[in-house]
Formats: C-alpha cells, sequence, structure tokens
C-alpha cells in the first residue's frame, strides 16, 4: 500500500498549473486537490499518476461568490466551507444539509467540492448536487476556457468529460428561487459510508401544487442524473404521500441499477423507491 | 452502567476485585508502544501473491537486477503440516512460497526484497506470473460435492477431517420426539482484522549467529518451535519477540508462511529483514474464520423439553490446516461444544471440515461457539414459535441447573448460572413495558424487536482438553517464575503472551494480595523466548485462569519462603506473621520488618538462615486444570426498518458470569469489544468471494466492522460464581462478548419480522438479506 512513484508539481498560479498539466498531461498527470479519493487509490495502486499537480497552493480558487443568479464555487473550496450556509439563498441551507453527509469530519476538511465532481464517484453527494441543480462546470486549460453543463459532464463510473488537460477550476450551481423546498435523503450500512441509493429534490409550491420539480438520485445507476418520470409524477400535484411514492415508484422503475455485492438490482430499486420518497418527505419537514 | 454482584469477599483480598488502572496503558496512550514494525531494517519484503484461486504456475519473469525469492531458492525448508491423529484427519502441506501450485487468491508467490518498503512494492509491480488456470472451488458444498477436482493429493474429496458421534440411546429418543424442529444456519466468512496486520523484523547477530524475530504473534515460544522445525535450525538460535501487539483475536495465533520466510531471509543474507502486511493482504491473505453451514434439529418432548439434537456441520477451512491448532479448531469445537447450556443428553453430530480455494481458516475470538450459540439459540426460538410459548420460557424448562453436569459429549460442566444470568437479564431489560412498546410501535408502522442469548463458554482449559483432539502438538499448560529481587520489586515472567487483556495488571494484582507488595512494584514480563518460560500464549480465554493460576502457585511459594524467612528475623512462629503493605509483620505486635529487608536478607545474608532456608527469592508455578464454563445471557432490542432492512441496535445487555473478577473495569472492557465484534458478525462483517475466487471485500470500505455509530450504549451485569477448576476461582472471558451478539441481535431482528412472516437464518444479517425475504414476502400471493 505505498504509491507508485509520482512526481508533484506545486504551481502558484492558474497559468503556472494550466501549463504543467498540459505539459503532463499525456504522461498520466492528474490534479490534486484534497487528495481523499485520489491518494487512497494511488495507495492501493489502482490508478498511478506519474504527475501530480498539487493546486493547494494556487491563488483565487477558494472562492465562494453568490452574484445574485448563481454561487460560484473554486476548485479549492473544502467541503467543510459548507458546514454552515454559504449564502442567504435557500441553496446555502441545502448545501449545508447535504455536507453533513459526506464521509467523516476529517475528509470534509480536506475533500473539495470540484475534486469530487471531478472524481465521479457514482455516490458522491456533490455529483448528485450538480447533476439535480444543472450545474455549470467550468473547465480551463492553456487553449481557454469550456464551459459544461451537469447533464453532460459525467461519463460512468469514475469518468467524466474534462479533457486531460483541462483543469476543472470552478462550478456554478443556479441559485435556487427564494420559495423552492429541498430534500435529502441517503442510505448506507454504516455513518459515513457511500451511500447505497441516494435523492436530492427540490421545487416550489403553487396554490398548493408541486412545480419545477427536480429529482435527482445518486448511488444508484453509472452517473447521477435527473428523474424526468419521477417529477413527472410530482408536477401539478399536491406535496404529499400520493404523490411522493408516485415518484419513488417511478424511479425504480427508471433505473439501470448499479450492481455491487451487497446491492443487487432489485434490492437497489427498492432502495431507489425509499430514498426518493424520503427525500421528498424531507422537503416537508 | 456496571451492577457487580460481589458473590465472594470478606476473605480479606485486597488488590483482587479491584478497577485499578492497567498498568500496561500509560505508555500506549502516550503513543510509547514499540511495534514490531517500528523496527528499523536493511531490507523490505513485498510478497507477490497470487490473483489466481487455483492453478499451476507456468512461470515467474522478475527484472534482471532485482531480489526475488521464489519455491525454488528454498528447497530446504519444510512446508508447513500440522497434524491430528483423529477424526480421519488427512495431512495436508502448505509451502513457505507456492510451489507449483496456486491454491488462493492471495497466496505468497515470490518474494521480493529491496532496500525500502517502496522500492520492494515497486519492484514486486513488475513480477510477472503466469499461471494456468484450474477450477476454483468457493463453497465448501461444491468442494465437498461427488466429483469436484481434488484440491491436495492428500484428502480425497477435498475433506480433510470428519468428527462423528452418536450417543447410545439416540435413535429411540428421537423416535419417541413429540416435535422436531430444524433450523438450516449459515456463517459467512469473516477476518478478525486486527488493528495491527501481520508484521515480523529478523535480524542475524555476526558474533552468534543468532536470529531475533519481532513478530506480532499471540505465541511466541510456539512461533519459535515451528520455525525451527520448518528451516532445521537449533530453537536456541532463535529468539522471538512478541513487543506490543495490536490485537490478535486469534488471527496471530497461527503460524504464518511469511514469518518463515522473513526469518529464513535474515539467516541467508545475514542481515536485518523486515515485512509490514498492509490492509489488503491481511483481509486477502491472513487468517479468516466463521465460514460454516450448520443444519442442526432438535427433537422436544411435548413439554418443550428438549430430549435430542443432532447436527450436520460443515466448515470451509480454506487451502491449507492452520498450525498448531490443524482446520479442526472450527468444525471439532462445534462438534464438542454444540448442546450449548442446555440439558440434553442424546446427541448426534457429523463435522467435517472442507478444503477450498479460499484463505485458510484459523481461530478467531470465540472460533465456533458465536455459529454455534446463534445456530442453537435459533433454534430455541423457532421451538418456542412451534410450542406456542415464550422465548424465555422454553430457555427456563431447558437450561442446566444441577452441576456439576456432565454433557452428552463428556465434558464436565462446573457450577454456573445459565439460569440465573438470564433472569437478570430479563428483569433488567425489562420485557413487559418492551412487549408494549414494541405493540404501539408497530401500530404506527414501527418495527422492534427482541433477542435473548444463553450460552456457556468452555475457558481456560488445559492440556487434557486439547489431547481430546488427538493434537501433534498439544498445548495447555502455563509455567510462571515470579522473584523477588533484593531490592523487594518483584518480577513475574510468564509464557503467556498478552495483547490487549491487561494481564500485566492482574497478574500483579494476584502477586499483590499474596506476597503483600502493591502491584506497582510488581513487573510482568512476557513475549520474549529468551526471558520468559516456555509457554502457550495468550488464546482461548486461558491466559488469566491458567497463568493467573500458575502465578498464584508461584506467589503462594514467595509467601511462605517469606514468612520462613519474616520468622528468622523477627524471631516469631510464622503462623503469627501477617504479610501486607510491603511489611511482614507479627500479629499484635509492633515488630515488623520490610519485604525489601528480607529479600535483601535471602540474597546477602543467607548465612545467617543456617541452611535452613534456601537462597534467592525466585520460584516457579506450572498450571494445567481440567477447564472452567463461564456463562452469559445476551439481550438485543433492534429497530429494523422494513423498507430499506437496516436494522439499529437500540439496546444491549449483557448479564456475564465469568467467576471471580480481579478486575472488574478490565473485564467490562473485555466484554465491551467482544461483543462490538460481535455486532460486526451479526449484521456487517463479512468476506465476500465471487465465483472465481477473487475476493470482493479487499478494503475497509467493502469489508465493514461496526464504527462507533453502529455500537450503542452496553449494559453489563455481572454475576460471580466463583470456579471450583480454577484456583483462583475465576473464569476466562476474553471471548465471551464475541459469542452471545450473533444470537442476540439475530433473534433480535427476527421478532421484529414475526409481522412479515419470514424469518432470517444467515449471518450477517445484511439488508439485502432481509429486503430479499420481505420482497418475496410482499410478492407472495
Amino acid at each position: 500500500m505505498k504509491p507508485a512513484p509520482f512526481v508533484r508539481h506545486v504551481p502558484r498560479s492558474l497559468d503556472e498549473a494550466l501549463k504543467i498539466l498540459a505539459d503532463v498531461a499525456g504522461d498520466d498527470g492528474r490534479i490534486l486537490a484534497g487528495g481523499q479519493s485520489l491518494v487512497p487509490i494511488m495507495a492501493f495502486r489502482l490508478a498511478k499518476p506519474a504527475h501530480l499537480v498539487d493546486i493547494n497552493e494556487v491563488e483565487g480558487l477558494d472562492k465562494i461568490a453568490d452574484d445574485g443568479k448563481a454561487l460560484t464555487i473554486g476548485a479549492r473550496v473544502r467541503h467543510a466551507a459548507f458546514h454552515k450556509p454559504v449564502t442567504g439563498n435557500p441553496l446555502g441551507a441545502l448545501l449545508a444539509y447535504v455536507a453533513r453527509h459526506i464521509a467523516h469530519y476529517p475528509i470534509r476538511m480536506r475533500g473539495t467540492f470540484c475534486g469530487s465532481l471531478a472524481h465521479a464517484d457514482p455516490s458522491s453527494e456533490w455529483c448528485l448536487t450538480a447533476a439535480t441543480l444543472d450545474a455549470v462546470m467550468v473547465a480551463k486549460s492553456i487553449n481557454g476556457t469550456r464551459e459544461i453543463k451537469a447533464a453532460e459532464f459525467f461519463d460512468g463510473i469514475m469518468s467524466t468529460h474534462l479533457k486531460e488537460d483541462e483543469l476543472l477550476a470552478e462550478v456554478r450551481l443556479p441559485l435556487l428561487p427564494a420559495d423552492a423546498r429541498f430534500g435529502f435523503y441517503e442510505f448506507s450500512r454504516r455513518a459515513g459510508d457511500f451511500a447505497m441509493s441516494a435523492s436530492l429534490v427540490t421545487y416550489r409550491l403553487d396554490g398548493g401544487k408541486i412545480v419545477d420539480a427536480r429529482v435527482g438520485l445518486g448511488g444508484a445507476e453509472a452517473s447521477p442524473r435527473r428523474i424526468p418520470e419521477a417529477e413527472a409524477e410530482l408536477n401539478g400535484k399536491a406535496a404529499g404521500d400520493a404523490a411522493f411514492r408516485a415518484a419513488g415508484e417511478a424511479a425504480s422503475r427508471a433505473i439501470e441499477p448499479l450492481v455491487d455485492h451487497q446491492t443487487d438490482a432489485d434490492y437497489r430499486r427498492d432502495l431507489v423507491r425509499v430514498v426518493v420518497r424520503r427525500a421528498l418527505e424531507h422537503s416537508l419537514t | 452502567m456496571t451492577a457487580h454482584t460481589k458473590g465472594s469477599g470478606g476473605d480479606g483480598m485486597k488488590w483482587v476485585g479491584r478497577s485499578i488502572r492497567r498498568l500496561e496503558d500509560p505508555a500506549l496512550v502516550r503513543g510509547k508502544g514499540r511495534f514490531t514494525a517500528d523496527l528499523p531494517a536493511a531490507h523490505w519484503v513485498r510478497f507477490v501473491r497470487s490473483p489466481n484461486a487455483a492453478g499451476t504456475i507456468k512461470g515467474i519473469t522478475a527484472p534482471d537486477d532485482a531480489m526475488v525469492i521464489t519455491a525454488a531458492d528454498i528447497k530446504g525448508v519444510k512446508k508447513i503440516t500440522p497434524m491430528l491423529h483423529k477424526f480421519s484427519y488427512r495431512p495436508v502441506g502448505q509451502p513457505i512460497l507456492a510451489d507449483g501450485e496456486v491454491r488462493f487468491v492471495g497466496e505468497a508467490i515470490a518474494a521480493v526484497v529491496a532496500a525500502s518498503e517502496e522500492e520492494a512494492e515497486d519492484i514486486a509491480d513488475l513480477v510477472e506470473i503466469e499461471i494456468e488456470d484450474a477450477l476454483p472451488l468457493v463453497d465448501s458444498r461444491a468442494a465437498v460435492a461427488d466429483g469436484a477436482r481434488q484440491i491436495h493429493a492428500e484428502a480425497p474429496g477435498n475433506v480433510i477431517l470428519k468428527g462423528e458421534v452418536k450417543t447410545p440411546g439416540f435413535d429411540e429418543v428421537w423416535a419417541g420426539a413429540a416435535k422436531i424442529v430444524k433450523i438450516d444456519a449459515r456463517s459467512n466468512r469473516q477476518n478478525a482484522t486486527p488493528m495491527e496486520a501481520r508484521a515480523a523484523h529478523a535480524a542475524y547477530d555476526s558474533i552468534t549467529g543468532r536470529i531475533t524475530l519481532h513478530c506480532t504473534t499471540q505465541m511466541p515460544h510456539l512461533m519459535r518451535t515451528a520455525i525451527a522445525d520448518c528451516l532445521g535450525m537449533p530453537e536456541s538460535d532463535l529468539r522471538v519477540v512478541a513487543p506490543d501487539v495490536g490485537g490478535g483475536f486469534g488471527q496471530k495465533m497461527s503460524l504464518c508462511a511469511e514469518y518463515v520466510l522473513v526469518t529464513w531471509l535474515a539467516r541467508h543474507l545475514k542481515s536485518s529483514v523486515g515485512w509490514t502486511e498492509d490492509r489488503r493482504e491481511n483481509l486477502i491473505a491472513s487468517f479468516h474464520s466463521r465460514d460454516q453451514y450448520i443444519a442442526l434439529e432438535g427433537a422436544f418432548d411435548k413439554d418443550a423439553k428438549l430430549l435430542a439434537l443432532r447436527a450436520d456441520v460443515l466448515s470451509n477451512v480454506g487451502a491449507y490446516s492452520c498450525f498448531p491448532t490443524t482446520s479442526g479448531v472450527e468444525p471439532l469445537m462445534a462438534m464438542a461444544e454444540m448442546p450449548g447450556p442446555y440439558d440434553v443428553q442424546q446427541y448426534q453430530c457429523v463435522a467435517r471440515g472442507a478444503l477450498t480455494n479460499t484463505c485458510t481458516m484459523a481461530a478467531y475470538r470465540g472460533v465456533s461457539r458465536p455459529v454455534i450459540t446463534f445456530t442453537l439459540e435459533r433454534l430455541m426460538d423457532k421451538a418456542a414459535k412451534a410450542f406456542a410459548i415464550d422465548c424465555i420460557d422454553i430457555r427456563r424448562r431447558n437450561l442446566i441447573t444441577t452441576f456439576p453436569y456432565k454433557s452428552a459429549t463428556g465434558l464436565e460442566y462446573d457450577e454456573a448460572s445459565y439460569r440465573q444470568t438470564m433472569e437478570m437479564a430479563v428483569e433488567a431489560i425489562n420485557v413487559p413495558a418492551f412487549r408494549a412498546r414494541q405493540q404501539l410501535a408497530r401500530e404506527k408502522g414501527e418495527y422492534l424487536g427482541i433477542g435473548f442469548a444463553t450460552f456457556s463458554e468452555r475457558t481456560g482449559y488445559g492440556s487434557p482438553a486439547f489431547a481430546a483432539r488427538g493434537m501433534a502438538i498439544t498445548p495447555g499448560w502455563e509455567t510462571v517464575h515470579v522473584t523477588v529481587d533484593p531490592s523487594g520489586f518483584v518480577e513475574a515472567r510468564i509464557g503467556s503472551s498478552p495483547h490487549g487483556q491487561g494481564l500485566r495488571t492482574t497478574l500483579a494484582q494476584i502477586i499483590a494480595d499474596e506476597i503483600g507488595v502493591p502491584p506497582g512494584m510488581i513487573k510482568v514480563v512476557h513475549g520474549d523466548t529468551d526471558t520468559a518460560p516456555y509457554g502457550w500464549g495468550t488464546f482461548a480465554s486461558r491466559s488469566l485462569v491458567i497463568s493467573g493460576g500458575a502465578t498464584l502457585i508461584a506467589s503462594r511459594k514467595i509467601r511462605a519462603k517469606l514468612l520462613k524467612i519474616a520468622g528468622h528475623m523477627l524471631e516469631a512462629a510464622e503462623t503469627d506473621i501477617v504479610l501486607a503493605d510491603g511489611k511482614a509483620k507479627v500479629a499484635g505486635t509492633d515488630r515488623e520488618v520490610s519485604i525489601a529487608a528480607m529479600a535483601r536478607e535471602a540474597y546477602t545474608q543467607t548465612h545467617r538462615f543456617k541452611g535452613e532456608i534456601e537462597p534467592g527469592l525466585s520460584e516457579s508455578g506450572t498450571y494445567d486444570p481440567p477447564g472452567t464454563f463461564s456463562n452469559a445471557c445476551h439481550v438485543a432490542i433492534v429497530r429494523l426498518d422494513p423498507e430499506t432492512g437496516h436494522v439499529r441496535i437500540e439496546r444491549y445487555l449483557v448479564a456475564e458470569d465469568a467467576g471471580r473478577i480481579i478486575n472488574p473495569m478490565i473485564a467490562d472492557g473485555q466484554v465491551h469489544g467482544g461483543v462490538v465484534q460481535g455486532i460486526g458478525n451479526a449484521l456487517l462483517e463479512e468476506i465476500v468471494y465471487d465465483d472465481s475466487g477473487a475476493i470482493l471485500t479487499a478494503n475497509l470500505a467493502d469489508y465493514m466492522p461496526p464504527t462507533a455509530h453502529e455500537v450503542p450504549p452496553i449494559e453489563l451485569h455481572h454475576m460471580e460464581t466463583p470456579s471450583t477448576q480454577s484456583i483462583t476461582k475465576a473464569k476466562g472471558l476474553g471471548e465471551g462478548g464475541t459469542i452471545g451478539p450473533p444470537a442476540a441481535i439475530v433473534n433480535a431482528i427476527n421478532d421484529a419480522l414475526t409481522p412479515f412472516n419470514v424469518e432470517i437464518d444467515t449471518i450477517p444479517a445484511t439488508p439485502q438479506r432481509i429486503r430479499a425475504l420481505l420482497r418475496n414476502a410482499e410478492r407472495a400471493p
């Protein structure tokens, strides 16, 4: 459990980081941010990057900014930054609630929001958040800046459409309407483990009926995504047990379940049914 | 939350029975413990392990300039071949490095030697192994099926041993039973997961030619004997040291091939060589346990009195047999101890060990008892249901209450408190209040359950018990040397090898009471074959009973000698002298002499004794007891989420009787730690192999020991039934905590599942398994 040999680069500026990344990208170079996922898989030698571009000293990547339309989160922002709401918009409370479910406290002190997205673990709470809220990923390289929609960013288990010379420099999360409600629920066998299914929902109530429903699902398929079949069961309905159950059933039917030794396809569908409904129930509390 | 019920007392004892702080802890809590991996070495080893479960090695390719040792380099080293002379045991040998054939994923094929662990791992990455696959046999039932490929030439049908027992009146009683109740129990595979994985460090002394092997082991002397045997070297040329050991739990009481190889390398290189196992290696290639199928039937009369038990035990022992216990350790214990705490005189059992292409099985805390207790206690709950009586009631009708009791397998149970501890637990948990709460919860769609486990635990057994298994290596006795040095300080050298049990403290308490010095002046020395007397180490809930007994014997000799010396020095009759507070006093007078002064006299003024007292103040004690039975009742209250299958333990209670308690705090700690491991066994921990024999749970995210979140407060109640089979009156309790939880928790889950009409008889009772049962029930018409 010793990583294979690698060269660590410690750039001080974004330009320097992008230049080094361009130089080493073809030679199996990877970005090191919080290291909470990459370093363990390096220890197992499941990843053997020849170069690590350590961005922890890069200036300007630690910003969190609310410009009235979106919340911008820089590549060095740690999970723990969200323990308290970072904005008065309902998004702040949403992120604070979700953040508490990420692994354990020491991991939240080091792991980063953007690093989690770039790592693209199917169970990641932040990947689920980005997919549910239609985040915009801002990728930078020496060739310029590219914006990628969340729905076009994830590419299966631990894979994204980032190019190898691109750094996920920041992520923009659209602010929620002032009257937005949210709910979140995840299931794991032990506290802090990867979720075996997780759901994040947002919606508004208009005359007692659900509008603008978003139902995000993580940990159940190769990539987190919104489940339109579940959203269709909610929009126009009263927020309550009947609609919530129908949404859970719809999500359970809609998925292509991930299968592993502790979760067969039937069990994954069971969990999806439950986490979607419970996330919706949480939105009422 | 501990209620200590003192059954003894009034005998003037002073240190025994007190929760004094552990003498071990000041170093450990300051991070000053000394562990094997802390030692510097000139060379480090990385093992290249088989990625295939079964097959023939066709080629090994290593970088030209690398030092890579394979079987071809160590032709003179003997295989590890443990032996039983009973039960149709087939001796199978384990080569130190795979020789021609591989038999499980993780088997060591080559050892890379380099100047650092990092370099060794880099080189190991470049070693290419070509293996021609054979069909792997992973499950024990597949391995013993007709026509299965034979894994070892020596073991036809892949059966390494078969034990059979049947009492003379069995058939008649069975035929006359009012009701037969059956369970097919499945216990999946576990890894003991000590916090410190395996490690070895061997250093060659160029002056004497001796090797000092530091390793993380529970039995240093036996390591010396076994490794010297394998290497064909004099035992006196090998010193084995167990420094601080970060947990053993049985995984470290077997010889590992890696330690033999590290010792060989140090001799070969005439240098120092280190190996530190990583967690992945530990999970795939250290020893596993508890992989058993047990079919158990109980024959009851019309009043739910158990008349007879019939068991079929199939234990998956993995690819090889562990030394010294052999792979009989699980199946034979299951056979001998299946009847547990119940009065049942008719018994039939067949117990087999199946060789498979999986990691070798060895002892893990409790060995077979967590599995047989789970099976038997599930059977009792099923029987209660079949007779429509309460699960406590059926136990009241069947628990042993008269002692000594001779079991159907010939074990003699000394006095215990099976019934009393259960009643203590029943009262403490308040069953009627729980049932009311359970009913209210059900009405709200919430599912609570309560489960009981009563068990007996054979502890502190000496050589006769092991000899009954026909072991070529028969452990049992212990020797302790107690010395009062000329300054009056005491040193006890012991053959046991504690690694977290607190024996340095508890033995000091025993000595303190005998010879009248405080524990702070008593050092217990262990774990070094150069300084400790030959002994069997620490395992099987034996050390406090057996080493404790030997300590008491030696201390009484010291005491007798001190009384003689005091009689001389104080010119008084020995019977008038009291030893206490570091002094000998003549009762009723102010005449006294310090033990330090007597000790000085015993070495430096021996001429004054006029030949009536031998010089020096050093005595030896050896103890080899028959064994004594601890017992306990565990109760779990669980909350089941039927939609996810998740189980949360709301309350956990233990009523335990381990005879006289030497140090209540240490006893509580043992029970706490054991219960936590038992919770893992019941709900979480499982080594999963796929059909190809690869392990899917090779890290601590996939193999899941409980964390603090999954462990409820554990409520302990003690009774003390002083043992008549142990001179300290203490019984063993190292394993008890681990034995009860699978039974108590899974019984509680099944109680919660009652409204759904499904039952789970598999451990761990994972949410996936519980949901599968419920889903099938939901789909049923």
